[in-house]
């Protein structure tokens, strides 16, 4: 009697537990995380609402629109010279490369081309923004992992890169220089020198990263093999820049791209990787920011005498017409597409922002991954608010 | 033929051709032949500019199917972007000698001010999207003409993933819908709001309040009475 009790009992104890563990499995309560609007990782104020099951994401879906601004409404009341300073503010950190697109398409539009010195000019300014942006993020991408010194010594070194775009543009942040037909102004006297010395600062800082960040084991194993993004699904969701060249897509619109700057007569390289997880996205950036600071070395010493403005009326008219142009931007690939009726104002604007397209992968990529991993991936994305709302 | 004036224009005529067969742009002539064949009678317009540019325009019911084709047939793998156009001229008066904005009683003919760009158009909203293949480096505009006021066209998500937030972006610009998309709703705006800002004949707020800066750019400085006494003023 007592043994069979003792069996009976012990039958419905397992089933009891069997079926607890079953409950556990299937119905467990998710839980939603809302990652922002206001987070270090965002540089801006992206809200994520993440659905997590214990550790994983289910799913992730990005609310946007906290910093919309409706500039391709703004630019149908703005003159082409006013479009500039508005187009300034979409990526602020590297503001000079959202302006080249715009007049690149306006110059395509009234078939005036730049003088040799005023694209030349353009081009190392151009670079230096890069660099100015990129350096950033191999300072906060470590910082995004707990690693607080490599983002002092971004900060540091990126403040001599806005020295210099300042000392030409008188801006540090917001330069709007670039003219339809050349350029705004020449450089300042000893600026070629000084910029060669601040080359050298950013090349040394480029060491530094690779010891502190790229060699860091921490580091290695918090991004090597997560937020793996596949070529094709990448190209799909129209993903740029070094995000789509380091899942081994070798494609650079500098080197493809038949646009008005002269990236075709220097001497430089195309990095790609072949992982596209975030270490390869981080590693890519590192080396763009070394093949930058060599064109511009090559531009430096290169610059062509000459006028920095072609003929173009005071009054800007551009005739009727459309046209698409993209340029490889410090986030991706950023286009304007403009329609003209041969007003002194543009019909449309459509802005093709680099973050928007890479932001749009994330409800993809982080399906799956665990909670501290999608800080990691979202860093290593590499977007900026105002990239994304324009 | 024969006369000596007509044999001094031919070899005029020779010495232009040349130089146009250098502007000519084969690839991506034969690119649009190509996919005329393709979408037959679906494919409205073309335009290329040689060496950088292509533009189709393809019916409403055929705008997935352009997708699948330009996808699978000529891997435009990468999605650039998708947006609209909307050709029916904003009612409010932006030119820079206007005194003040026009205002909605003072609307224009609607359907005879319709003006459309590159390869043309029918209808008041064009789609607008770009592909790209990056091996090639080509990348391909695709228009479509879009009827009614409120339109409905399918989605691209089937073929390229990366346009479900262009989409969204679209519907609540320009209040185009799309059908079979998973999560239509707003991207940048609040649920609530009502209207689609880049419609043209949505008012731009701030240009109601304050007139638009081109006439701030002619208004005289303090001590100025015209432009005769601006000039002296520059002289001494």
């Amino acid at each position: 009697m007592n043994l069979e009790a003792s069996t009976q009992q012990l039958s419905y104890i397992a089933n009891q537990a069997s079926d607890a563990r079953v409950n556990i499995e299937l119905e467990t309560e998710g839980m939603t995380l809302n990652l922002g609007p206001q987070h270090p990782a965002t540089h801006g104020t992206l809200r994520i609402i993440v659905r997590l099951d214990g550790e994983q994401v289910v799913s992730a879906d990005p609310v946007m629109g906290y910093m919309h601004r409706g500039y391709e409404k703004l630019t149908e009341v703005r003159t082409y010279p006013q479009v500039t300073t508005l187009v300034n503010r979409i990526d602020w950190l590297g503001s000079f490369a959202n302006e080249v697109p715009f007049i690149l398409a306006a110059e395509r539009l009234m078939e005036v081309e730049a003088p040799p010195r005023a694209q030349w000019i353009r081009t190392a300014l151009f670079e230096l923004s890069r660099i100015a942006n990129v350096v950033l993020f191999l300072g906060d991408m470590a910082v995004q992992l707990g690693a607080t010194t490599p983002v002092f010594y971004a900060f540091r070194d990126r403040e001599f890169v806005l020295n210099q775009i300042e000392s030409v543009t008188g801006g540090r942040f917001h330069p709007n220089f670039d003219r339809i037909g050349g350029i705004k102004d020449d450089l300042p006297k000893g600026w070629i020198q000084e910029t060669k010395d601040v080359l050298v600062r950013i090349r040394s800082f480029c060491d530094e990263m690779q010891d502190l960040v790229v060699g860091n084991e921490i580091f290695q194993t918090r991004t090597r093999g997560i937020g793996i993004i596949p070529a094709d699904i990448g190209l799909s969701y129209g993903l740029s820049g070094a995000n789509i060249r380091s899942s081994g897509v070798d494609w650079d619109l500098r080197r493809d791209g038949g646009v008005g700057l002269i990236h075709d007569q220097l001497d430089w390289k195309v990095w790609t990787h072949p992982d596209g997880d975030s270490f390869a996205r981080y590693w890519v950036r590192l080396q763009e920011v070394r093949e930058s600071c060599k064109m511009v070395d090559q531009i430096l010493d290169g610059i062509p005498s000459g006028p920095i403005m072609a003929k173009v009326p005071r009054i800007i008219k551009v005739p009727p017409g459309e046209a698409y142009v993209e340029t490889e931007n410090p986030l991706g690939i950023m286009g304007y597409y403009i329609v003209s009726k041969g007003d002194l104002v543009p019909y449309r604007v459509k802005i093709r922002s680099a973050s928007f397209n890479n932001v749009s992968i994330t409800p993809w990529v982080l399906k799956g991954v665990y909670v501290p991993d999608v800080i990691s991936i979202l860093a290593s994305l590499y977007f900026i608010l105002g990239d994304i709302d324009r | 033929m024969s006369s000596p004036d007509t044999t001094e224009e031919e070899v005029v005529e020779e010495s232009i051709e040349p130089q146009e067969d250098l502007i000519i742009d084969e690839e991506r002539d034969a690119f649009v032949e190509s996919i005329q064949k393709d979408l037959g009678s679906d494919l409205i317009g073309s335009h290329v500019v040689p060496q950088i540019d292509v533009w189709i325009r393809v019916t409403q019911k055929a705008w997935l199917e352009t997708a699948r084709v330009l996808f699978e047939k000529y891997e435009m793998s990468f999605f650039n972007f998708l947006s609209a156009i909307d050709w029916k001229p904003s009612p409010f008066g932006r030119e820079m000698d206007a005194a003040i904005d026009n205002t909605d009683d003072n609307e224009m003919g609607i359907e005879s001010e319709m003006e459309w760009g590159v390869t043309g158009g029918e209808t008041r909203f064009q789609l607008l999207a770009r592909v790209h293949n990056p091996v090639t480096n080509i990348g391909i505009n695709v228009k479509a003409d879009l009827e009614s006021e409120f339109p409905e066209v399918d989605t691209w998500i089937p073929v390229y993933p990366g346009a479900n937030w262009h989409e969204r972006e679209v519907m609540e610009m320009f209040g185009i819908s799309f059908t079979n998309h998973p999560n239509m709703v707003n991207l940048y705006l609040p649920t609530e709001f009502e209207g689609h800002p880049l419609r043209k004949d949505f008012p731009l707020l701030s240009r109601r309040a304050k007139p638009w800066p081109g006439i701030v750019d002619v208004e005289l400085m303090p001590g100025e009475d015209d432009d005769e006494t601006e000039e002296s003023g520059e002289e001494t």
